[in-house]
């Protein structure tokens, strides 16, 4: 190992994804020096290779202002990045298939209302077949929100690396930190080419976050899944809109190039120190047969590629964010349970805010890793990272 | 979903998979071949048991040879499944395919990987017209339908597959306008220091001299040192144009087949995470594997083309010696026998394998024609160039998968099959870097291809 002390500006940022990228963005806005270490190369894992929906349509209720707030960021992404990262506001429909999901959907709607909020909307059957007339009649209704969409990850982060990097953010990968320390009023990070240091630290470093936490005492209830996807060939347009379901897991979209990506917590098997998901068929069997129920036509239609993303999963299904509850200058943004590609956006600019001072009308509160410092409090799914 | 346990998977049947199978089932192992096609014998000795006796004189003796080993996989008690597209092989030995629309899946104690070569790219200026076709996909028509075109045909490029197309061309009366050699003299030059390691591996170079012979006997109009290839054409392939010391050649033709030799088909083995060497004779990608063939996954044996590239001979001794492993690996055979007997195998292959360090070293593809100027198409499922490649680099992209996800290189039907190596080398270029630090596509699932339809139905 390189024990040489590289120069690494004010913040250091653990993590090359939408996250830490997003994040070092905004504070390099302020004039802020950061650092980027990546382990592989920017977007290589879950901000990279997930589906693409920019969804706030479903959103756990906590979630649901950062989720809007990343919503109008989506929307003038060309202003701050450059580049619109492929994004398609094509809104997104969740279906339901019957009575039962219906009034399920009926009472999301009403609890989002409640909240004050007016973004998802409840639609009849005629209106879903108005939206996609291809769709098998079966269908009841859903929730649509129009404003909703999907993009090209691999795309997005690569734009909020160069926007980054036009900055002055220095973006290091193939560097995998390999150890976090808090020494005097720094932060050091050691890694195979030598330790970075700077007053602040934010570890976003999505599935392998939760092992840097506990280097530092803070253990989170977290554990790696590899989240399967498919892509089928290309097909004469049919879908307009971004498709989930209610009743069965499903995140369903056609790309203007006509392929189709095929989703849905598809869950394949993760080799964690390989850094690898593996496709189980079985599975990929169940959402083939959920899209031929929707869409017999596309029965014929062949799967191009089947892969799987490595992602955090957070027992009480909420990311980490904001500020150690253990150690001074040290921030988190990670777990975010498959469904962070969107929020990348707005929880980016709310953490740089956090770290700057700055106050904002939204509460990180509810995604603080302190909720996990009570021994007492019983997490049934916790499984230590060492196991896989 | 039950899969059927079965003591050896061995996917393919050319020279290697015939020669492995028939020997792990002499020791009465459960072994089920799987097999894309529809009769055993690989590309090589395609369709053997099928073709009428005019058709095997007509192709010759080389491929007859096929004969006995086809026939002795047939009698052994080898399961042969033909049709069997296999899509998925994993590190814990289950084997996916499909076969008659059905997904089906087998759980091994040990897999040997048999599936060969495929031709490397010849990405040149139009090499993607109508009229343009491979040296390779020429000799399938050839020899499962007895087709041969009707045009006027020009041969180029280099490598023994493109002579003995154009022996078996002559031989089926094609007309053969020009064979445009892209050899050097200077690739001759390279070639002399392992001429002497060739001369004891006579039989083959004796075949590649009568070759030659022949097709000069014919007085087929041909051109060496051929450079800078490209077909002309708008809609369809019009003319072959090139240079030879200096001077612009051009040739009319509306059929243009393309080689510049074989490579390691590596799909599977990259798939399963094998590690892969670059090699810089053979100007390729192959896995590394111990001296029976088992990758570093283990279990999963590779025999034959598939490996690093030895022709026919050398597959069917690797498939033996493979079978050797596994046997002992599976305890139905004695750790002294299968040393003898590989020893044996290995005195064999080294013989047949002299002659290799020769044909790399005379028949080494050239640089323009593999890695290509701006305007050419590289991939062609996604229709992305080189100039795309390259100005991908110069946003950051450090290796073929990031260029997936800047341009969609590599992600058409294809897989990445026709444009994995010249997308590595084009971005080592640009980048100035050795070409083993770009590595490749990392392959995924489906390997061949399976509709919505079928995977839902298993």
């Amino acid at each position: 190992m390189d024990n040489s002390t590289c120069p690494s500006g004010d913040v250091l940022v653990i993590g090359g994804g939408i996250h830490g990228l997003s994040t070092a963005l905004h504070l390099a806005r302020a004039g802020v020096r950061v650092t980027v270490l990546e382990a592989e190369y920017c977007g290589r894992h879950a901000s990279g290779v997930n589906a693409g929906g920019v969804r706030t349509l479903g959103r756990k209720v906590e979630e649901i202002p950062l989720s809007l707030s990343s919503s109008k960021l989506w929307h003038g992404l060309a202003d701050l990045v450059d580049d619109d990262g492929g994004f398609v506001s094509c809104g997104q429909l969740k279906l339901a298939e019957n009575a039962d999901e219906l009034e399920e959907c009926r009472k999301r709607v009403q609890q989002v209302q409640a909240l004050g909020f007016d973004h998802e909307l409840l639609i009849d059957r005629e209106q879903v077949f108005e939206i996609i007339p291809s769709i098998s009649r079966h269908v009841v209704g859903g929730i649509w929100v129009k404003d909703d969409g999907y993009a090209l990850p691999f795309r997005t982060v690569t734009a909020f690396r160069r926007a980054a990097e036009k900055l002055g953010v220095k973006v290091m990968e193939n560097t995998p930190a390999l150890h976090i320390d808090q020494v005097g009023t720094h932060w050091q990070v050691k890694t195979a080419s030598g330790t970075y240091q700077a007053e602040h630290l934010v570890v976003a470093a999505g599935a392998w976050a939760g092992q840097l936490a506990e280097q530092i005492a803070e253990p989170v209830p977290v554990r790696p899944e590899g989240l399967m996807l498919m892509v089928t060939h290309r097909v004469a347009p049919f879908c307009p809109t971004v498709l989930g379901a209610t009743g069965r897991a499903l995140s369903f979209k056609q790309f203007s190039n006509g392929t189709v990506v095929i989703g849905g917590k598809l869950v394949g098997s993760v080799e964690f120190a390989a850094r690898h998901g593996e496709v189980e068929i079985n599975r990929l069997s169940t959402s083939a047969r959920t899209v031929t129920d929707l869409f017999p036509h596309l029965r014929h239609l062949g799967v191009n590629r089947a892969w799987a993303g490595i992602e955090a999963f957070v027992a009480d299904d909420l990311p980490v964010i904001g500020g150690s509850g253990k150690a001074s200058n040290l921030s988190y943004s990670f777990g975010f349970c498959s469904a962070g590609f969107q929020m990348g956006l707005g929880v980016g600019k709310r953490l740089a805010q956090e770290i700057l001072g700055e106050t904002s009308p939204i509460s990180l509160a509810p995604f603080s890793i302190k909720r996990f410092a009570n021994p007492m409090t019983n997490h049934p799914s916790v499984q230590a990272v060492d196991q896989y | 979903m039950n899969a059927e346990v079965v003591d050896v998977v061995v996917v393919g049947a050319g020279p290697a998979g015939m020669a492995g199978a028939t020997k792990l089932a002499s020791y009465g192992l459960n072994v089920v071949v799987l097999d894309e096609q529809s009769s055993p014998g690989g590309q090589i000795y395609r369709g053997i048991t099928l073709a009428p006796l005019s058709r095997r004189d007509l192709l010759g003796p080389d491929y007859a040879q096929g004969n006995p080993l086809a026939q002795a996989l047939v009698a052994s008690s080898a399961r042969y499944e033909k049709g069997a597209a296999v899509w998925q092989v994993t590190r814990d030995h289950r084997v996916s395919y499909l076969r008659e629309g059905r997904m089906q899946t087998l759980q091994a104690k040990a897999i040997l990987l048999a599936t060969g070569a495929m031709e490397r790219p010849f990405p040149i200026p139009g090499w993607t017209l109508p009229g343009v076709m491979t040296a390779g996909a020429g000799q399938i028509l050839l020899k499962s339908a007895g087709l041969a075109p009707s045009e006027p045909v020009v041969l180029a490029g280099c490598g023994p597959l493109l002579y003995l197309l154009g022996w078996q061309y002559l031989r089926a009366g094609v007309e053969i306008k020009a064979l445009v050699d892209t050899t050097h003299h200077e690739d001759y030059w390279r070639a002399r220091r392992h001429l002497v390691a060739a001369l004891r591996a006579w039989p083959y170079l004796r075949k590649g001299l009568q070759l030659m012979r022949s097709l000069k006997k014919a007085c087929i109009p041909h051109y060496t040192g051929a450079e800078a290839l490209a077909v002309e054409g708008t809609d369809a392939a019009q003319a072959l144009t090139f240079q030879v010391g200096g001077k612009h050649e051009r040739i009319e033709t509306r059929c243009v087949l393309l080689h510049q030799g074989v490579v390691p088909n590596i799909q599977f083995s990259q798939s399963l995470r094998a590690t892969h060497t670059w090699d810089e004779m053979q100007l390729c990608f192959s896995p590394l594997k111990d001296s029976w063939g088992e990758l570093d996954v283990p279990g999963v044996f590779v025999a034959g083309d598939g490996g690093g590239i030895g022709g026919a001979q050398v597959a069917a001794l690797q498939g033996k010696l493979a079978a050797l492993s596994i046997a002992a690996r599976l305890n139905v055979l004695g750790a002294p026998q299968r040393d003898k007997q590989g020893a044996d195998l290995r005195g064999e292959l080294n013989d047949n394998l002299r002659i290799r360090p020769f044909l790399d070293a005379l028949y080494r593809p050239r640089d323009e024609h593999r890695v290509p100027s701006d305007d050419v198409l590289v991939c062609r499922c996604e229709e992305v160039t080189a100039g795309d490649l390259r100005s991908f680099v110069a946003l950051g992209c450090t290796g073929p998968n990031q260029a997936k996800s800047f341009g969609r290189c590599g992600m058409g039907p294809c897989q990445g099959r026709l444009c994995g190596l010249t997308v590595t080398e084009v971005i080592a270029d640009a980048r100035q870097v050795p070409v083993a630090d770009v590595g490749y596509y990392r392959i995924r699932p489906p390997i061949k291809p399976i509709t919505l339809g079928e995977l839902a139905g298993g």
